[in-house]
């Protein structure tokens, strides 16, 4: 194992003026922040597992019940675990390849203490029963606006920094941060606008209802999927791989394909999650038409990432962190095969309402988005503390044991899923349901133990990968710590 | 010019609009990338802005790799 795949060693002079030029405190602690709301969000997302295999965790506890304890799963690990490591990679690749510093210290720490205390408040408010109901959009309208305020401070910093580059072109990475960023802001003030039932009221209506309310919401939570979670993600692939890989992306024309047809064909396809109801049928086929196409700009950046390893497939039998950033991209394109296969409508009568949409969710969640992300914050931590990485044998630890994780968890939800939709269909020579509702719930249980024992195995990865990183920062806060000494001696003598 | 217009901003055909719309940017797009070898060429410079920045670091300080005057 070679520690060169984490850092690269260079004079201590170099790094000073490194990190004086650009802005790496706002890093670190989105970097941080990152890391724990994973440990936090991974754990409820295997305790409300746990709860469905046995639901006699639920203790009788209404705060920690499934229904409640959903959201704060999904917002920790969406918009905490995920969110701020969008932040972090967003400052630190729009500073590194503009070369220059972020645009607004003061502004940059507001999106940081404001993001999470929206998050903080919207996990505590669901826990008390608060929510607008609305999938990955469960704040109510005051955290909303917090959000909203938030986000149009991250705009202007991202913007800004873009407009004072020193380079005269923007690299295809911020073109999919800034694609996010945009995209995030139409989605969440479309997504949310409600009439609050009073000034100090947490519950409010939603100005639309029925189908179109539906159409909206699903607007919204496909594309909270294809920009937050695939486009934003996408930037962290275009710097991360060609760096941790020492070697420039395959084609720089592909990126640009893949990016423009991303953004053209995304917009049109979240009707494929109300399949069979009461929108209009056309409505149904031009979201799968469209989720279709995506499977062409989806692949090719998929091939665009693993082929920048193109010559050099050797990285992968002595870098794990090269490990995590290219099989993060295989899980890329086998979920963006699985979304249109399932997007179909006669595949979709079968898997919608069933196990398989959560299996095929956490495919990308986990196997894409976790993936890259750890990958990423890897390379990235030992560069903002200035050390090697404490444990390169953890690393590889956390990768087999989140790849295993990953493994069981989908192939139970196949299982549970496929299983679940053919049961619910089934029929006697009668006519009749062949199947009673519980006998189907009944079949779920062994599925659903397997499920929570593979969110075991990613969660004990995350768990290692906390302490191995826990561990780098503090031997670099202690290199910190003796060169401040050095300095003051040589001051002394001197 | 006006029939255009009027057909244009009919929403019966907001879906034929889109389309014409979407799809003539994204072919304008390839065209532009493909077009002109040169242009082709100066996009695949850019390759390289990632690894333009230096990575500079401090000497190795991790467990693994203590110095003997860590040690100490």
């Amino acid at each position: 194992m070679s520690q060169a795949a984490t850092t690269a060693g260079a004079a201590p002079a170099a790094s000073v003026a490194t990190s004086e030029q650009y802005n790496y405190a706002i890093i670190k602690r989105f970097a941080i922040a990152a890391v724990l709301w994973g440990v936090f969000g991974m754990a409820a997302g295997v305790w409300i597992a746990s709860q469905l295999a046995f639901p006699f965790l639920n203790f009788d506890i209404a705060q920690i019940t499934f229904g409640r304890f959903r959201p704060v799963h999904t917002t920790a690990v969406i918009f905490g675990f995920g969110g701020n490591a969008l932040f972090a990679t967003s400052y630190y690749v729009v500073q590194r390849t503009c070369q220059t510093r972020l645009w607004s210290d003061s502004m940059a720490s507001f999106t940081f203490y404001g993001w999470n205390l929206a998050l903080v408040l919207g996990v505590i408010s669901y826990t008390m029963g608060i929510t607008q109901g609305r999938e990955y959009a469960e704040f109510n309208w005051q955290i909303d606006l917090i959000i909203l305020v938030v986000w149009v401070a991250y705009f202007m910093v991202f913007l800004m920094t873009l407009l004072r580059r020193n380079q005269p072109h923007i690299y295809v990475a911020n073109w999919f941060f800034m694609s996010f960023i945009l995209a995030t802001a139409l989605l969440h003030i479309f997504n949310n606008i409600e009439v609050p039932v009073g000034l100090f009221h947490t519950q409010s209506y939603p100005i639309f209802s029925g189908v179109q309310d539906a159409m909206r919401q699903w607007w919204y939570g496909h594309n909270a999927v294809g920009f937050f979670l695939t486009a934003a993600f996408l930037g962290m692939m275009y710097y991360f791989v060609p760096k941790q890989a020492g070697r420039p992306i395959y084609s720089y024309k592909l990126s640009i394909i893949h990016f423009w047809a991303l953004v053209f064909l995304y917009m049109w396809v979240g009707a494929h999650h109300l399949h069979w109801t009461a929108l209009p049928d056309w409505v149904s086929t031009l979201a799968a038409t469209f989720s279709i196409l995506l499977l062409l700009p989806s692949w090719g950046g998929m091939i665009n990432g693993i082929m920048t390893l193109s010559g050099a497939w050797d990285k992968l039998r002595t870098d794990p962190i090269m490990l995590f950033l290219i099989t993060a991209l295989a899980f890329y394109g086998m979920s963006t095969f699985e979304g249109p296969m399932m997007s179909l409508k006669s595949v979709n009568a079968l898997s919608h309402y069933t196990d398989w949409t959560v299996g095929h969710v956490h495919s990308g969640a986990l196997g894409w988005v976790a993936m890259i992300t750890f990958g990423s914050l890897y390379h990235l931590m030992p560069r903002l503390w200035n050390v090697n990485l404490y444990s390169l044998k953890l690393v590889y630890v956390h990768f087999f044991l989140a790849t295993i994780g990953i493994v069981l968890y989908i192939t139970a939800m196949w299982v549970a899923g496929i299983g679940q939709g053919l049961m619910l269909r089934a029929f006697d020579q009668y006519g009749n349901l062949a199947y009673t509702f519980t006998e189907s719930v009944v079949f779920l249980h062994k599925p659903y133990v397997v499920r929570a024992i593979g969110g075991g195995f990613f969660l004990a990865g995350m768990l290692i990968m906390a302490f191995n990183i826990a561990m780098t920062i503090r031997s670099g806060i202690k290199a910190e710590a003796r060169e401040a000494q050095a300095a003051s001696a040589e001051a002394r003598t001197a | 010019m006006m029939g255009m217009w009027e057909w244009i901003t009919d929403m019966g055909n907001s879906k034929m609009v889109a389309l014409l719309l979407f799809m003539g940017t994204f072919i304008g797009v390839v065209i532009f990338l493909f077009s002109n070898r040169r242009r082709a060429q100066k996009f695949e410079t850019y390759r390289y802005i990632p690894l333009d920045d230096d990575d500079s670091h401090r000497e190795p300080v991790a467990r693994r790799d203590k110095t003997e005057s860590d040690e100490q």
